[in-house]
């Protein structure tokens, strides 16, 4: 492992912080990896090297710019927020419309990529793991586009409160399988997905949904949600003529937010900002906070900070968004945590619940409970920054799917 | 010569295999997965496993998940494992004991020192199933250091241009897993094992012992004659949990038919001796 004065010193020195991981697939030396049993691991060494191939095949990224444009409806806008910016009298705010695309969040960006990969590389039975449903809803609707087999594995206290969902996946063909181990959310439903991978490896696609998990899927996922970041550069030149000055990002796995910081790591005048859901706060003991409350462990084939005891058994996250629920973070953030080119903070239940209401109230948009913990920080940030400067959040999701969880916590009844 | 080397070597010289029967630590509390542990020898065990509870068992079945959950919610530590096999050794000097489990739990503990306190509480061997030989380097100088065997998996997914270099990794004996899958579930047959043990075996000195999917007695026979051991571990854990009230507490029955479990799978072993191969 390698020291941390020496990478920050590396970081300075090397002509870019976007890379590729090491051979053994860490960042850093130390975070990420392939942590998984030997039955899989001759699968994930597969799949590297088709990715590999595919990523060097310009007939591949053809044909996902086809589908990115004319299926998932890419690009999506960068929105100029003016009641939002004029209400809290500081910076000039944009919104990246992810929720826009096609199935309501970016999670289609990445689910895009792999299915085309799984199709080049033969299988036909997919399997996915979902917090929210909305990686589990992208994938269902891959599947249905290309007459694939579906079966995503779903915590069984996710499903209760996602059901819209839940029913949406049903309708597009999906086996959605309950997972009743554990609290029944994310971390369970990663379990699940990962055994009935290895029971059933030969005609198998496991298409993880964020930034973690063995090598290659952090670097893979971060490549195909870099389309956010890069459009964002483009808009905003063209919009302002410049760099934004902060980019803010919720933070679960960390798939939205790696892809919208990747493109601007070294663009080192612009604030990357990743928000971790704090739960009943973090100090709570009830938190999804795993950078801020967590410590560096291995889970789910890669190493990154998780939240754990002191006996390494890993606890459970708790967060009023399922998609946030997740006792761990991507490798990749793990690392830009150590070498400060990311700032990672944390947004309570109750900021995301009055910053829900916010961003619905003053632009019309009902954004996921996931993304309004990116505009509960934004709207303590913004205040505090010159009314010249310029902000991005990442909308990473629509939220006509937490109206139910939304309406139990106003006391309404639907 | 290894306690696990020496007991391979006279099972050899037997003209048998090895009945490796598994326990999960603290199942359903310590007390009792202690005595079953210092009762496994008497009932025909070759060797132990003993498993370390882990919130998060990604490669398990349901059996085995619900064992690590009562193992831990019955007090389960790495520490508390450590000195249950301390406690074992006060009685049994001869008996292997290989821990088996998840890498987190010793990363957050420490490798070195997890390697020096395993040693000292008379632990032979260590199966970690999430750290594959890629991986490995963080426990593999303080095992050597400390004299402690890194038990290696191989799969049915293990190509042939992987094997050497998974094998190159490996003490104490390789663990052969038979199917690919979770623990508990498929169950390989005699013909997938003829055909698959050769192939591990002509890359490797070292014992062959197969694991996942080795239920009945037959099984076993059949499992340690082609191979050089058999690992029986989620039908006694069903066993087990079948002999708990409904608290989920130990009952009179609850060792009696666990060991009577291993006498019959030992007394198939025994029978069967091996098959030249």
């Amino acid at each position: 492992m390698a020291n941390l004065m020496e990478q920050q010193k590396a970081a300075r020195l090397n002509s870019s912080l976007r890379h590729e991981p090491d051979g053994r697939g860490h960042f850093g030396g130390r975070y990420g990896g392939r942590f998984v049993a030997e039955t899989l691991v001759p699968l994930i060494l597969e799949l590297e090297t088709a990715y590999a191939q595919a990523k060097a095949d310009p007939a591949f990224q053809r044909e996902l710019d086809y589908y990115l444009k004319d299926y998932v409806g890419r690009p999506s806008p960068l929105w100029l927020a003016r009641r939002m910016t004029e209400k809290l009298g500081g910076a000039k705010i944009y919104l990246k419309r992810e929720e826009l695309n096609h199935t309501g969040s970016h999670k289609l960006n990445n689910v895009m990529g792999q299915i085309l990969l799984a199709r080049r590389m033969g299988r036909t039975r997919i399997v996915a793991e979902t917090g929210a449903g909305q990686h589990g809803v992208a994938t269902a609707t891959v599947c249905a586009l290309f007459g694939l087999k579906c079966v995503v594995y779903m915590g069984a206290t996710d499903v209760e409160r996602q059901k819209p969902n839940v029913f949406r996946m049903r309708l597009l063909g999906a086996e959605v399988v309950p997972v009743t181990a554990g609290a029944g959310t994310l971390k369970d439903a990663m379990n699940e997905a990962m055994r009935d991978w290895v029971a059933n490896v030969a005609d198998t696609y496991m298409l993880i949904g964020t930034v973690a998990g063995p090598a290659p899927y952090p670097a893979m996922v971060r490549d195909f949600q870099s389309v956010i970041g890069t459009e964002v550069k483009a808009q905003m030149q063209e919009a302002e003529g410049r760099l934004p000055d902060v980019v803010v990002a919720a933070i679960g796995g960390g798939s939205n937010a790696m892809g919208i910081f990747h493109p601007f790591l070294d663009d080192q005048s612009v604030r990357l900002i990743g928000v971790e859901a704090a739960g009943h706060g973090l100090d709570s003991g009830k938190t999804a906070a795993s950078i801020e409350r967590g410590r560096p462990g291995v889970l789910h084939g890669n190493r990154t900070y998780l939240l754990q005891s002191a006996d390494g058994q890993i606890e459970e996250a708790h967060s009023i968004s399922a998609g946030l629920d997740y006792p761990g973070v991507g490798p990749e953030h793990a690392w830009l945590n150590d070498i400060g080119r990311a700032e990672y903070v944390g947004a309570t239940d109750e900021e995301a619940l009055e910053a829900f209401q916010f961003c619905t109230e003053l632009e019309g948009i009902i954004p996921a409970l996931e993304s309004a913990h990116a505009v509960a920080h934004a709207m303590k940030l913004a205040p505090t920054l010159p009314t010249d400067s310029l902000m991005v959040i990442n909308l990473s999701g629509r939220g006509d799917k937490d109206i139910f969880t939304v309406a139990e916590h106003l006391g309404v009844q639907l | 010569m290894s306690r696990i080397a020496k007991r391979f070597s006279d099972l050899a010289a037997e003209g048998r295999g090895a009945l490796i029967p598994y326990l999960e630590a603290y199942d359903p509390d310590r007390e009792t997965s202690l005595a079953l542990l210092r009762a496994m020898p008497a009932a025909g065990a070759d060797l132990i496993e003993v498993g370390i509870p882990f919130s998060d068992p990604s490669a398990d079945g349901p059996v085995i998940q619900a064992a690590a959950l009562r193992g831990l919610k019955a007090g389960a530590t790495l520490a508390g494992v450590l000195g249950m096999v301390s406690a074992f050794r006060e009685g049994d000097a001869h008996t292997p004991v290989i821990l088996m489990g998840y890498v987190n739990p010793v990363e957050s503990y420490g490798y070195e020192r997890f390697c020096k306190d395993a040693v000292a509480a008379g632990v032979d061997g260590v199966v970690l199933v999430d750290l594959p030989p890629e991986e490995a380097d963080v426990i593999e100088a303080p095992a050597k250091a400390a004299g402690l065997d890194i038990i290696r998996l191989v799969a049915p997914t293990t190509t042939p241009e992987r094997l050497g270099y998974v094998l190159s990794h490996a003490s104490g004996f390789v663990y052969y897993v038979s199917i690919a899958g979770i623990t508990g579930t498929r169950t390989a047959s005699a013909g997938d094992l003829r055909a698959a043990i050769p192939r591990v075996r002509a890359a490797t000195s070292l014992p062959v012992a197969v694991g996942f999917g080795v239920r009945t007695p037959e099984q076993a026979a059949q499992a340690a004659s082609i191979a050089d051991g058999a690992v029986v571990a989620s039908v006694l854990i069903e066993t087990l949990a079948g002999t708990l009230d409904a608290q989920g507490h130990a009952t009179d029955a609850t060792l009696p038919t666990v060991l009577e479990q291993i006498g019959a799978l030992a007394t198939a072993v025994r029978a069967a001796g091996r098959q030249a191969a």
